[in-house]
Protein backbone atom coordinates (compact mmCIF):
# COMPACT_ATOMS: atom_id res chain seq x y z
CA UNK A 1 0.00 0.00 0.00
CA UNK A 2 1.06 3.68 -1.07
CA UNK A 3 0.22 5.21 2.21
CA UNK A 4 0.76 8.96 0.74
CA UNK A 5 -1.92 7.69 -2.64
CA UNK A 6 -4.68 6.90 -0.03
CA UNK A 7 -4.40 9.90 1.75
CA UNK A 8 -4.91 11.81 -1.20
CA UNK A 9 -7.74 9.64 -2.13
CA UNK A 10 -9.31 9.82 1.83
CA UNK A 11 -8.55 13.60 1.29
CA UNK A 12 -6.52 13.84 4.42
CA UNK A 13 -3.44 15.13 5.08
CA UNK A 14 -0.47 13.04 7.32
CA UNK A 15 2.61 14.35 8.70
CA UNK A 16 5.84 12.95 7.81
CA UNK A 17 6.01 10.94 10.87
CA UNK A 18 2.51 9.73 10.73
CA UNK A 19 3.01 8.49 7.00
CA UNK A 20 6.25 6.27 7.97
CA UNK A 21 4.46 4.65 11.24
CA UNK A 22 1.32 3.70 8.98
CA UNK A 23 3.43 2.44 6.51
CA UNK A 24 4.96 -0.22 8.41
CA UNK A 25 1.67 -0.42 10.56
CA UNK A 26 -0.63 -1.26 8.01
CA UNK A 27 1.40 -3.50 6.04
CA UNK A 28 1.37 -6.01 9.34
CA UNK A 29 -2.36 -5.09 9.86
CA UNK A 30 -2.95 -6.14 6.10
CA UNK A 31 -0.84 -9.14 6.52
CA UNK A 32 -2.69 -10.46 9.11
CA UNK A 33 -6.08 -9.63 7.44
CA UNK A 34 -4.51 -11.51 4.40
CA UNK A 35 -5.59 -14.95 6.15
CA UNK A 36 -9.45 -14.77 5.06
CA UNK A 37 -8.54 -15.29 1.42
CA UNK A 38 -8.16 -18.97 2.77
CA UNK A 39 -11.95 -19.14 3.72
CA UNK A 40 -14.17 -20.88 0.44
CA UNK A 41 -16.38 -17.96 -0.43
CA UNK A 42 -17.78 -19.45 -3.67
CA UNK A 43 -21.27 -18.52 -4.24
CA UNK A 44 -21.68 -16.44 -1.64
CA UNK A 45 -23.16 -13.44 -1.58
CA UNK A 46 -21.48 -10.78 0.26
CA UNK A 47 -23.77 -9.55 3.91
CA UNK A 48 -24.07 -6.06 4.11
CA UNK A 49 -27.22 -5.16 6.77
CA UNK A 50 -27.35 -8.18 9.60
CA UNK A 51 -30.95 -8.52 9.78
CA UNK A 52 -33.42 -8.24 6.96
CA UNK A 53 -34.77 -4.89 6.62
CA UNK A 54 -38.04 -3.80 4.92
CA UNK A 55 -38.50 -0.55 2.59
CA UNK A 56 -40.88 1.72 4.25
CA UNK A 57 -41.78 4.75 2.41
CA UNK A 58 -42.54 7.79 3.70
CA UNK A 59 -45.95 10.20 1.95
CA UNK A 60 -44.34 12.66 -0.23
CA UNK A 61 -45.73 15.82 2.26
CA UNK A 62 -43.93 18.84 2.43
CA UNK A 63 -42.43 18.80 6.06
CA UNK A 64 -40.31 21.09 8.20
CA UNK A 65 -37.01 19.63 9.46
CA UNK A 66 -34.30 22.54 10.55
CA UNK A 67 -34.91 26.38 10.11
CA UNK A 68 -32.63 28.11 8.30
CA UNK A 69 -30.58 29.18 11.37
CA UNK A 70 -30.42 25.99 12.72
CA UNK A 71 -28.89 24.53 10.12
CA UNK A 72 -26.58 27.23 10.06
CA UNK A 73 -25.30 27.81 13.71
CA UNK A 74 -22.51 25.40 13.38
CA UNK A 75 -21.03 27.00 10.63
CA UNK A 76 -17.46 27.51 10.42
CA UNK A 77 -17.79 30.80 8.97
CA UNK A 78 -21.53 32.03 6.90
CA UNK A 79 -22.37 35.31 4.68
CA UNK A 80 -26.11 35.52 4.86
CA UNK A 81 -27.99 32.59 4.56
CA UNK A 82 -24.77 30.95 2.88
CA UNK A 83 -21.66 28.88 4.08
CA UNK A 84 -18.94 30.59 3.44
CA UNK A 85 -15.40 28.88 2.40
CA UNK A 86 -12.11 30.42 0.86
CA UNK A 87 -12.05 31.03 -2.81
CA UNK A 88 -11.20 26.84 -3.33
CA UNK A 89 -12.28 27.21 -7.19
CA UNK B 1 -39.69 16.84 56.66
CA UNK B 2 -37.85 13.35 56.97
CA UNK B 3 -34.42 12.53 56.62
CA UNK B 4 -32.75 13.20 53.54
CA UNK B 5 -32.62 9.82 51.69
CA UNK B 6 -29.59 8.75 50.34
CA UNK B 7 -30.19 7.74 46.69
CA UNK B 8 -26.40 7.20 45.41
CA UNK B 9 -26.31 3.37 44.55
CA UNK B 10 -29.74 2.33 43.76
CA UNK B 11 -30.92 0.80 40.78
CA UNK B 12 -33.02 3.59 39.18
CA UNK B 13 -36.05 1.01 38.92
CA UNK B 14 -36.39 2.24 42.63
CA UNK B 15 -35.44 5.30 42.01
CA UNK B 16 -38.05 6.20 39.73
CA UNK B 17 -40.77 4.13 41.48
CA UNK B 18 -40.20 6.23 44.14
CA UNK B 19 -40.30 9.54 42.34
CA UNK B 20 -43.28 7.96 40.82
CA UNK B 21 -45.03 7.30 44.59
CA UNK B 22 -43.58 10.94 45.82
CA UNK B 23 -41.14 10.12 48.02
CA UNK B 24 -38.57 11.53 46.68
CA UNK B 25 -38.28 14.73 44.45
CA UNK B 26 -36.41 14.58 41.05
CA UNK B 27 -34.85 17.36 42.23
CA UNK B 28 -33.17 15.74 45.00
CA UNK B 29 -32.01 12.91 43.27
CA UNK B 30 -30.42 14.79 40.61
CA UNK B 31 -28.96 17.17 43.05
CA UNK B 32 -27.27 14.15 45.01
CA UNK B 33 -25.48 12.57 41.93
CA UNK B 34 -25.02 16.12 40.71
CA UNK B 35 -22.66 16.58 44.14
CA UNK B 36 -21.22 13.16 43.99
CA UNK B 37 -19.92 13.32 40.22
CA UNK B 38 -18.66 16.91 41.18
CA UNK B 39 -16.93 15.01 43.54
CA UNK B 40 -15.76 12.24 41.86
CA UNK B 41 -15.61 13.08 38.00
CA UNK B 42 -12.33 14.87 38.09
CA UNK B 43 -10.58 11.69 38.94
CA UNK B 44 -12.20 9.47 36.35
CA UNK B 45 -12.91 11.95 33.77
CA UNK B 46 -16.21 9.69 32.92
CA UNK B 47 -18.35 12.42 32.14
CA UNK B 48 -17.21 15.41 29.69
CA UNK B 49 -19.82 17.95 29.86
CA UNK B 50 -22.42 18.59 32.32
CA UNK B 51 -25.50 19.67 31.30
CA UNK B 52 -26.31 22.85 33.00
CA UNK B 53 -30.22 23.03 32.91
CA UNK B 54 -30.60 19.48 34.79
CA UNK B 55 -31.82 20.54 37.94
CA UNK B 56 -34.18 23.20 36.24
CA UNK B 57 -35.73 19.85 34.16
CA UNK B 58 -35.98 17.99 37.43
CA UNK B 59 -38.04 21.16 38.74
CA UNK B 60 -40.22 20.98 36.01
CA UNK B 61 -40.13 17.25 36.34
CA UNK B 62 -41.65 17.51 40.50
CA UNK B 63 -44.07 20.54 39.29
CA UNK B 64 -45.38 17.79 36.77
CA UNK B 65 -46.08 15.64 39.39
CA UNK B 66 -47.54 17.94 41.67
CA UNK B 67 -49.77 18.84 38.87
CA UNK B 68 -51.23 15.36 38.92
CA UNK B 69 -49.68 14.40 35.17
CA UNK B 70 -48.60 10.67 34.86
CA UNK B 71 -44.62 10.37 35.43
CA UNK B 72 -42.50 8.36 32.76
CA UNK B 73 -41.00 4.85 33.67
CA UNK B 74 -37.73 6.95 33.95
CA UNK B 75 -39.07 9.22 36.37
CA UNK B 76 -36.24 11.46 37.80
CA UNK B 77 -33.41 9.34 36.55
CA UNK B 78 -29.57 11.21 35.66
CA UNK B 79 -28.26 9.27 32.51
CA UNK B 80 -25.16 9.90 31.43
CA UNK B 81 -24.93 9.90 27.02
CA UNK B 82 -22.34 8.86 25.24
CA UNK B 83 -20.49 11.96 23.45
CA UNK B 84 -21.62 9.84 20.12
CA UNK B 85 -25.08 10.93 20.59
CA UNK B 86 -26.42 14.04 19.66
CA UNK B 87 -28.29 16.21 22.16
CA UNK B 88 -29.65 19.45 21.07
CA UNK B 89 -28.06 22.65 22.75
CA UNK B 90 -25.54 20.27 24.93
CA UNK B 91 -22.02 20.03 23.02
CA UNK B 92 -21.16 16.81 21.27
CA UNK B 93 -18.33 15.60 19.89
CA UNK B 94 -18.09 11.78 19.55
CA UNK B 95 -14.36 12.04 21.55
CA UNK B 96 -12.86 14.32 18.13
CA UNK B 97 -11.31 17.58 17.69
CA UNK B 98 -12.94 17.68 14.58
CA UNK B 99 -16.53 18.65 16.94
CA UNK B 100 -14.88 19.94 19.57
CA UNK B 101 -17.68 23.14 19.09
CA UNK B 102 -20.42 21.17 17.54
CA UNK B 103 -23.60 22.35 19.02
CA UNK B 104 -26.45 19.42 17.72
CA UNK B 105 -29.17 21.34 16.43
CA UNK B 106 -31.34 17.90 17.03
CA UNK B 107 -31.25 15.42 19.57
CA UNK B 108 -30.76 11.39 18.54
CA UNK B 109 -34.21 9.49 18.95
CA UNK B 110 -32.16 7.77 21.52
CA UNK B 111 -32.12 11.01 23.67
CA UNK B 112 -35.76 11.84 22.86
CA UNK B 113 -36.95 8.61 24.11
CA UNK B 114 -35.62 8.66 27.05
CA UNK B 115 -36.53 12.32 27.87
CA UNK B 116 -40.10 10.92 26.87
CA UNK B 117 -39.77 8.82 29.69
CA UNK B 118 -39.29 11.71 32.11
CA UNK B 119 -35.35 10.74 32.44
CA UNK B 120 -32.76 13.67 33.03
CA UNK B 121 -29.86 13.85 31.20
CA UNK B 122 -26.99 14.70 33.94
CA UNK B 123 -24.12 15.19 30.94
CA UNK B 124 -22.35 13.59 28.18
CA UNK B 125 -19.52 10.79 28.54
CA UNK B 126 -16.21 10.21 27.27
CA UNK B 127 -15.38 7.72 24.31
CA UNK B 128 -12.71 7.52 22.08
CA UNK B 129 -13.14 9.41 19.02
CA UNK B 130 -15.59 8.23 16.56
CA UNK B 131 -15.68 5.24 19.04
CA UNK B 132 -12.87 3.70 17.45
CA UNK B 133 -10.71 1.96 20.47
CA UNK B 134 -11.05 -0.60 23.29
CA UNK B 135 -9.58 1.49 26.00
CA UNK B 136 -11.00 5.24 25.83
CA UNK B 137 -7.22 6.31 25.31
CA UNK B 138 -8.11 8.05 21.68
CA UNK B 139 -10.42 10.68 23.19
CA UNK B 140 -9.74 14.08 22.33
CA UNK B 141 -10.87 15.05 25.54
CA UNK B 142 -8.16 12.80 27.89
CA UNK B 143 -8.33 9.76 28.91
CA UNK B 144 -11.05 7.71 31.12
CA UNK B 145 -10.08 5.74 34.27
CA UNK B 146 -11.21 2.13 36.11
CA UNK B 147 -13.09 3.12 39.16
CA UNK B 148 -11.46 0.09 40.26
CA UNK B 149 -8.24 0.71 39.77
CA UNK B 150 -7.25 4.24 38.51
CA UNK B 151 -4.04 3.49 36.73
CA UNK B 152 -6.44 0.77 34.13
CA UNK B 153 -8.47 1.75 31.53
CA UNK B 154 -12.16 1.68 31.67
CA UNK B 155 -12.35 -0.36 28.71
CA UNK B 156 -13.66 1.11 25.48
CA UNK B 157 -15.42 2.62 23.67
CA UNK B 158 -17.95 3.67 25.66
CA UNK B 159 -15.68 3.96 28.74
CA UNK B 160 -17.05 7.04 30.25
CA UNK B 161 -20.27 5.90 30.24
CA UNK B 162 -19.17 2.49 32.18
CA UNK B 163 -17.31 4.29 34.23
CA UNK B 164 -20.16 6.50 34.98
CA UNK B 165 -22.32 3.53 36.44
CA UNK B 166 -19.51 2.34 38.31
CA UNK B 167 -18.68 4.84 39.89
CA UNK B 168 -22.45 5.52 41.06
CA UNK B 169 -21.97 8.85 39.08
CA UNK B 170 -25.61 8.09 37.95
CA UNK B 171 -27.84 4.85 37.56
CA UNK B 172 -27.77 4.90 33.61
CA UNK B 173 -26.00 5.66 30.86
CA UNK B 174 -26.40 4.98 27.39
CA UNK B 175 -23.16 3.79 25.25
CA UNK B 176 -22.66 2.48 21.41
CA UNK B 177 -21.17 -0.70 20.45
CA UNK B 178 -20.40 -1.88 17.16
CA UNK B 179 -17.54 -3.92 17.61
CA UNK B 180 -18.14 -4.79 21.67
CA UNK B 181 -17.60 -1.09 22.56
CA UNK B 182 -20.64 -1.87 25.47
CA UNK B 183 -19.82 -5.01 26.43
CA UNK B 184 -15.64 -4.66 26.74
CA UNK B 185 -15.72 -1.64 29.00
CA UNK B 186 -19.27 -3.18 30.80
CA UNK B 187 -17.10 -6.01 31.72
CA UNK B 188 -13.73 -4.00 32.88
CA UNK B 189 -16.21 -2.10 35.09
CA UNK B 190 -18.65 -4.31 36.31
CA UNK B 191 -21.56 -3.39 35.31
CA UNK B 192 -24.20 -4.58 32.97
CA UNK B 193 -24.36 -3.34 29.54
CA UNK B 194 -26.20 -4.43 26.59
CA UNK B 195 -25.99 -4.46 23.10
CA UNK B 196 -29.91 -4.80 21.52
CA UNK B 197 -30.13 -6.80 18.23
CA UNK B 198 -29.22 -4.70 15.09
CA UNK B 199 -32.20 -2.53 14.24
CA UNK B 200 -34.14 -2.79 17.57
CA UNK B 201 -32.59 1.18 18.30
CA UNK B 202 -32.72 3.82 15.77
CA UNK B 203 -29.07 5.26 14.99
CA UNK B 204 -30.73 8.61 14.19
CA UNK B 205 -28.86 11.19 15.67
CA UNK B 206 -26.00 9.17 16.77
CA UNK B 207 -22.68 9.82 14.91
CA UNK B 208 -21.94 7.28 12.68
CA UNK B 209 -18.97 5.26 12.69
CA UNK B 210 -20.05 1.50 11.23
CA UNK B 211 -23.90 1.78 9.66
CA UNK B 212 -24.29 -2.10 9.34
CA UNK B 213 -22.78 -2.63 13.07
CA UNK B 214 -23.58 0.42 15.38
CA UNK B 215 -26.02 0.08 18.07
CA UNK B 216 -26.87 2.24 21.16
CA UNK B 217 -28.10 0.20 24.46
CA UNK B 218 -27.61 0.96 28.17
CA UNK B 219 -25.41 0.44 31.08
CA UNK B 220 -26.75 -0.03 34.55
CA UNK B 221 -26.19 -2.09 38.15
CA UNK B 222 -28.57 -4.56 37.35
CA UNK B 223 -30.32 -6.42 34.39
CA UNK B 224 -33.86 -5.30 35.45
CA UNK B 225 -32.18 -1.80 35.17
CA UNK B 226 -31.04 -2.40 31.82
CA UNK B 227 -33.89 -4.10 30.49
CA UNK B 228 -36.74 -1.55 31.34
CA UNK B 229 -34.36 1.46 29.59
CA UNK B 230 -33.62 -1.11 26.39
CA UNK B 231 -37.60 -0.71 26.30
CA UNK B 232 -37.80 3.01 26.77
CA UNK B 233 -35.44 3.60 23.62
CA UNK B 234 -36.26 0.35 21.57
CA UNK B 235 -38.89 0.35 18.63
CA UNK B 236 -39.15 1.40 15.02
CA UNK B 237 -38.07 5.20 13.98
CA UNK B 238 -38.99 6.31 10.84
CA UNK B 239 -35.73 8.55 10.22
CA UNK B 240 -33.84 5.23 10.61
CA UNK B 241 -34.89 2.76 7.58
CA UNK B 242 -32.65 -0.15 9.42
CA UNK B 243 -34.87 -0.13 12.57
CA UNK B 244 -37.65 -3.13 12.98
CA UNK B 245 -40.93 -3.42 12.58
CA UNK B 246 -41.34 -5.66 15.51
CA UNK B 247 -42.94 -4.60 18.64
CA UNK B 248 -41.29 -3.90 21.74
CA UNK B 249 -41.46 -7.21 24.26
CA UNK B 250 -41.85 -6.48 27.99
CA UNK B 251 -38.14 -7.74 28.34
CA UNK B 252 -38.59 -5.97 32.14
CA UNK B 253 -41.99 -7.47 33.36
CA UNK B 254 -40.83 -11.23 31.93
CA UNK B 255 -37.21 -11.70 33.67
CA UNK B 256 -37.31 -14.81 34.86
CA UNK B 257 -34.05 -16.68 36.56
CA UNK B 258 -35.65 -20.08 36.53
CA UNK B 259 -33.66 -21.12 33.74
CA UNK B 260 -35.20 -24.53 33.49
CA UNK B 261 -35.16 -25.97 29.97
CA UNK B 262 -32.36 -23.31 28.74
CA UNK B 263 -30.16 -24.81 26.40
CA UNK B 264 -26.88 -22.90 26.53
CA UNK B 265 -23.99 -23.13 23.96
CA UNK B 266 -19.98 -23.01 24.71
CA UNK B 267 -18.23 -22.68 21.73
CA UNK B 268 -14.92 -24.06 22.31
CA UNK B 269 -13.38 -21.19 20.26
CA UNK B 270 -14.47 -19.21 23.40
CA UNK B 271 -12.17 -20.97 25.45
CA UNK B 272 -9.12 -21.14 24.01
CA UNK B 273 -5.61 -21.26 26.11
CA UNK B 274 -5.30 -17.42 25.20
CA UNK B 275 -8.16 -16.35 27.99
CA UNK B 276 -6.49 -15.95 31.64
CA UNK B 277 -6.89 -18.37 34.26
CA UNK B 278 -8.76 -15.94 36.51
CA UNK B 279 -11.32 -15.08 33.56
CA UNK B 280 -11.65 -18.92 33.01
CA UNK B 281 -12.73 -18.97 36.55
CA UNK B 282 -15.43 -16.51 36.62
CA UNK B 283 -16.91 -17.22 33.38
CA UNK B 284 -16.78 -21.04 34.80
CA UNK B 285 -18.63 -20.26 37.88
CA UNK B 286 -21.35 -18.00 35.60
CA UNK B 287 -21.89 -21.61 33.91
CA UNK B 288 -22.17 -23.25 36.79
CA UNK B 289 -24.66 -21.08 38.14
CA UNK B 290 -26.80 -21.68 34.88
CA UNK B 291 -27.04 -25.65 35.56
CA UNK B 292 -27.98 -25.01 38.83
CA UNK B 293 -30.77 -22.74 37.90
CA UNK B 294 -31.92 -25.31 35.37
CA UNK B 295 -30.19 -24.53 32.31
CA UNK B 296 -28.52 -27.43 30.19
CA UNK B 297 -25.70 -26.63 28.60
CA UNK B 298 -24.33 -27.54 25.29
CA UNK B 299 -20.37 -27.93 23.23
CA UNK B 300 -21.22 -25.85 20.07
CA UNK B 301 -18.53 -24.66 17.15
CA UNK B 302 -18.33 -21.38 15.83
CA UNK B 303 -15.29 -22.36 13.44
CA UNK B 304 -14.90 -18.66 11.91
CA UNK B 305 -14.32 -17.49 15.04
CA UNK B 306 -10.53 -16.61 14.74
CA UNK B 307 -11.32 -14.64 11.37
CA UNK B 308 -13.96 -12.00 13.29
CA UNK B 309 -11.15 -9.61 14.07
CA UNK B 310 -9.73 -9.50 10.70
CA UNK B 311 -13.68 -9.58 8.81
CA UNK B 312 -14.74 -6.56 11.86
CA UNK B 313 -11.54 -4.58 11.33
CA UNK B 314 -11.97 -4.55 6.84
CA UNK B 315 -16.21 -3.89 7.51
CA UNK B 316 -16.12 -1.34 10.15
CA UNK B 317 -13.08 0.64 8.78
CA UNK B 318 -14.32 0.77 4.81
CA UNK B 319 -17.99 2.11 6.73
CA UNK B 320 -16.17 4.24 8.57
CA UNK B 321 -14.14 5.84 5.63
CA UNK B 322 -17.29 6.57 3.99
CA UNK B 323 -18.91 7.80 6.70
CA UNK B 324 -16.32 9.87 7.79
CA UNK B 325 -15.95 12.05 4.61
CA UNK B 326 -18.67 14.57 6.08
CA UNK B 327 -16.43 16.17 8.45
CA UNK B 328 -14.81 18.31 5.71
CA UNK B 329 -14.79 21.90 7.42
CA UNK B 330 -17.85 23.13 5.01
CA UNK B 331 -20.86 23.64 7.55
CA UNK B 332 -19.83 22.40 10.73
CA UNK B 333 -16.86 20.98 12.60
CA UNK B 334 -13.32 21.78 12.65
CA UNK B 335 -12.03 24.30 9.73
CA UNK B 336 -8.04 24.83 9.79
CA UNK B 337 -6.71 28.47 10.23
CA UNK B 338 -6.62 29.41 6.56
CA UNK B 339 -5.76 33.30 7.37
CA UNK B 340 -2.06 33.44 6.43
CA UNK B 341 -2.53 31.62 3.15
CA UNK B 342 -5.77 30.52 1.17
CA UNK B 343 -5.28 26.37 0.29
CA UNK B 344 -4.09 26.10 -3.02
CA UNK B 345 -7.80 24.18 -4.44
CA UNK B 346 -10.24 22.10 -2.63
CA UNK B 347 -8.39 18.93 -1.80
CA UNK B 348 -5.78 20.79 -0.09
CA UNK B 349 -9.03 22.94 2.29
CA UNK B 350 -10.37 19.36 2.97
CA UNK B 351 -7.32 17.60 3.46
CA UNK B 352 -6.23 20.33 5.97
CA UNK B 353 -9.20 20.49 7.87
CA UNK B 354 -8.96 16.98 8.17
CA UNK B 355 -5.74 15.91 8.77
CA UNK B 356 -5.62 18.60 11.80
CA UNK B 357 -9.02 17.79 12.97
CA UNK B 358 -8.86 13.65 13.17
CA UNK B 359 -6.79 12.08 15.71
CA UNK B 360 -4.39 9.09 15.13
CA UNK B 361 -6.33 5.83 15.18
CA UNK B 362 -9.20 7.53 13.22
CA UNK B 363 -6.84 8.72 10.64
CA UNK B 364 -5.06 5.43 10.51
CA UNK B 365 -8.52 3.17 10.09
CA UNK B 366 -9.71 6.05 7.48
CA UNK B 367 -6.46 5.14 5.44
CA UNK B 368 -7.05 1.44 5.93
CA UNK B 369 -10.68 1.31 4.49
CA UNK B 370 -10.20 3.63 1.79
CA UNK B 371 -7.52 1.24 0.34
CA UNK B 372 -10.04 -2.29 0.87
CA UNK B 373 -12.77 -0.46 -0.48
CA UNK B 374 -9.97 0.96 -4.04
CA UNK B 375 -10.15 0.04 -7.19
CA UNK B 376 -8.15 -3.42 -7.63
CA UNK B 377 -8.42 -4.04 -3.46
CA UNK B 378 -12.51 -4.39 -3.16
CA UNK B 379 -12.74 -7.52 -3.84
CA UNK B 380 -9.76 -9.24 -1.95
CA UNK B 381 -10.67 -7.36 1.42
CA UNK B 382 -14.26 -5.45 1.26
CA UNK B 383 -16.19 -7.94 -0.70
CA UNK B 384 -14.32 -10.55 0.55
CA UNK B 385 -15.02 -9.41 4.01
CA UNK B 386 -18.58 -9.40 3.40
CA UNK B 387 -18.62 -12.85 2.15
CA UNK B 388 -17.15 -14.12 5.27
CA UNK B 389 -19.48 -12.16 7.41
CA UNK B 390 -22.16 -13.90 5.80
CA UNK B 391 -20.88 -17.00 6.66
CA UNK B 392 -19.98 -16.06 10.55
CA UNK B 393 -23.40 -15.48 10.68
CA UNK B 394 -24.83 -18.80 9.42
CA UNK B 395 -22.59 -20.41 11.83
CA UNK B 396 -24.31 -18.40 14.85
CA UNK B 397 -28.03 -19.58 13.17
CA UNK B 398 -26.78 -23.04 12.69
CA UNK B 399 -26.00 -22.59 16.21
CA UNK B 400 -29.05 -21.69 17.43
CA UNK B 401 -30.50 -24.95 16.21
CA UNK B 402 -28.63 -26.45 19.26
CA UNK B 403 -29.16 -23.97 21.59
CA UNK B 404 -30.76 -20.82 23.14
CA UNK B 405 -28.29 -18.41 23.58
CA UNK B 406 -24.01 -18.32 23.83
CA UNK B 407 -21.90 -18.01 26.61
CA UNK B 408 -18.47 -17.44 26.71
CA UNK B 409 -15.70 -14.72 28.16
CA UNK B 410 -15.90 -10.84 27.04
CA UNK B 411 -12.58 -10.45 26.55
CA UNK B 412 -9.16 -12.40 27.39
CA UNK B 413 -8.31 -11.12 30.58
CA UNK B 414 -9.68 -7.94 32.36
CA UNK B 415 -8.86 -4.06 32.03
CA UNK B 416 -5.26 -3.42 30.98
CA UNK B 417 -3.19 -0.87 32.35
CA UNK B 418 -3.29 2.82 30.23
CA UNK B 419 -0.38 2.79 28.02
CA UNK B 420 -0.26 -0.39 27.67
CA UNK B 421 -1.56 -1.44 24.25
CA UNK B 422 -2.40 2.27 22.62
CA UNK B 423 1.50 2.10 20.39
CA UNK B 424 0.36 -1.58 19.01
CA UNK B 425 -2.70 -1.19 17.20
CA UNK B 426 -3.46 -4.44 15.92
CA UNK B 427 -2.82 -6.12 19.53
CA UNK B 428 -5.50 -3.74 20.84
CA UNK B 429 -7.32 -4.97 17.82
CA UNK B 430 -7.11 -8.39 18.70
CA UNK B 431 -8.34 -7.64 22.07
CA UNK B 432 -12.30 -7.97 20.63
CA UNK B 433 -11.64 -11.80 19.68
CA UNK B 434 -15.12 -13.02 21.29
CA UNK B 435 -17.02 -9.55 20.51
CA UNK B 436 -17.28 -9.00 16.96
CA UNK B 437 -18.52 -11.79 15.61
CA UNK B 438 -21.96 -11.36 17.08
CA UNK B 439 -22.01 -7.99 16.01
CA UNK B 440 -20.66 -8.92 12.22
CA UNK B 441 -24.06 -11.25 12.63
CA UNK B 442 -26.36 -8.51 14.14
CA UNK B 443 -26.89 -10.33 17.26
CA UNK B 444 -28.14 -9.24 20.59
CA UNK B 445 -25.62 -9.77 23.25
CA UNK B 446 -24.44 -8.30 26.98
CA UNK B 447 -22.02 -8.67 29.37
CA UNK B 448 -22.92 -9.04 32.87
CA UNK B 449 -20.43 -9.07 36.11
CA UNK B 450 -19.74 -12.47 37.31
CA UNK B 451 -16.76 -11.87 39.55
CA UNK B 452 -13.61 -10.07 40.66
CA UNK B 453 -9.72 -10.81 40.04
CA UNK B 454 -7.71 -11.54 43.10
CA UNK B 455 -6.35 -7.83 42.76
CA UNK B 456 -10.21 -6.64 42.54
CA UNK B 457 -10.91 -6.01 38.94
CA UNK B 458 -14.27 -7.21 37.28
CA UNK B 459 -14.71 -9.69 34.96
CA UNK B 460 -18.03 -9.88 33.19
CA UNK B 461 -19.40 -13.04 31.26
CA UNK B 462 -20.64 -12.45 27.69
CA UNK B 463 -23.76 -14.20 26.58
CA UNK B 464 -25.59 -13.80 22.84
CA UNK B 465 -28.89 -14.59 21.80
CA UNK B 466 -30.50 -15.34 18.49
CA UNK B 467 -32.02 -11.92 16.42
CA UNK B 468 -34.53 -10.17 18.47
CA UNK B 469 -34.68 -12.95 21.65
CA UNK B 470 -33.40 -10.57 23.83
CA UNK B 471 -35.63 -12.11 26.87
CA UNK B 472 -33.40 -15.32 26.82
CA UNK B 473 -30.37 -14.10 26.71
CA UNK B 474 -31.66 -11.28 29.76
CA UNK B 475 -33.18 -14.01 32.10
CA UNK B 476 -29.64 -15.88 31.64
CA UNK B 477 -28.35 -12.76 32.85
CA UNK B 478 -30.70 -12.20 35.46
CA UNK B 479 -30.38 -15.80 36.97
CA UNK B 480 -26.31 -14.85 37.13
CA UNK B 481 -26.89 -12.10 39.15
CA UNK B 482 -28.68 -13.40 41.53
CA UNK B 483 -26.22 -15.80 42.72
CA UNK B 484 -23.05 -14.07 41.70
CA UNK B 485 -24.52 -10.65 44.41
CA UNK B 486 -21.28 -8.48 43.57
CA UNK B 487 -23.97 -5.60 43.55
CA UNK B 488 -23.21 -4.61 47.27
CA UNK B 489 -19.22 -4.06 45.78
CA UNK B 490 -18.32 -0.89 45.07
CA UNK B 491 -15.00 0.78 43.51
CA UNK B 492 -12.98 2.34 46.35
CA UNK B 493 -12.71 5.56 44.55
CA UNK B 494 -16.51 6.63 45.79
CA UNK B 495 -15.72 5.83 49.38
Amino acid sequence: MDVAKVAQLARLNLTAEEQAKFQAQLKNILISFEEISKINTEGVEPLVTPVDVELVYRKDEDRVTLSVEEALQNAPERAGNLFRVPPVV
Amino acid sequence: MGEKMNIIESDLTEISDRVVRGEIKAEEVVSQYLAHTQKINPQLNAFVAMNDKALEQAQALDKKRNAGKKLGRLAGVPVGIKDMLCTKGLRTTAGSKILQNFIPPYSATVVERLESADAITLGKTNQDEFAMGSSSETSALGQSMNPWDLTRVPGGSSGGSAAAVAARLVPLSIGTDTGGSIRQPASFCGVVGVKPTYGRVSRYGIVAFASSLDQAGPFGLSVRDCARSLEIISGKDMNDMTTSNLPVPEWEKNLNSDLKGMRVGLPKEFFSDAVSAETRKAVDKAIEIVRAKGGITVDIELPLTKYGVSVYYLVCTCEASSNLARYDGVRFGYRSDFSKGLPADIDEFYSRNRGEGFGTEVKRRIILGTYALSSGYYEAYYKKAGQVRRLLRDDYIKAFQKCDVIMGPVTTSPAFKIGERINNPLEMYLNDIFTVTASLAGLPCMSVPAGFTSNKLPIGVHIIGPHFEEQKMLNVAHAIEGEVNIRKEVPNVIR
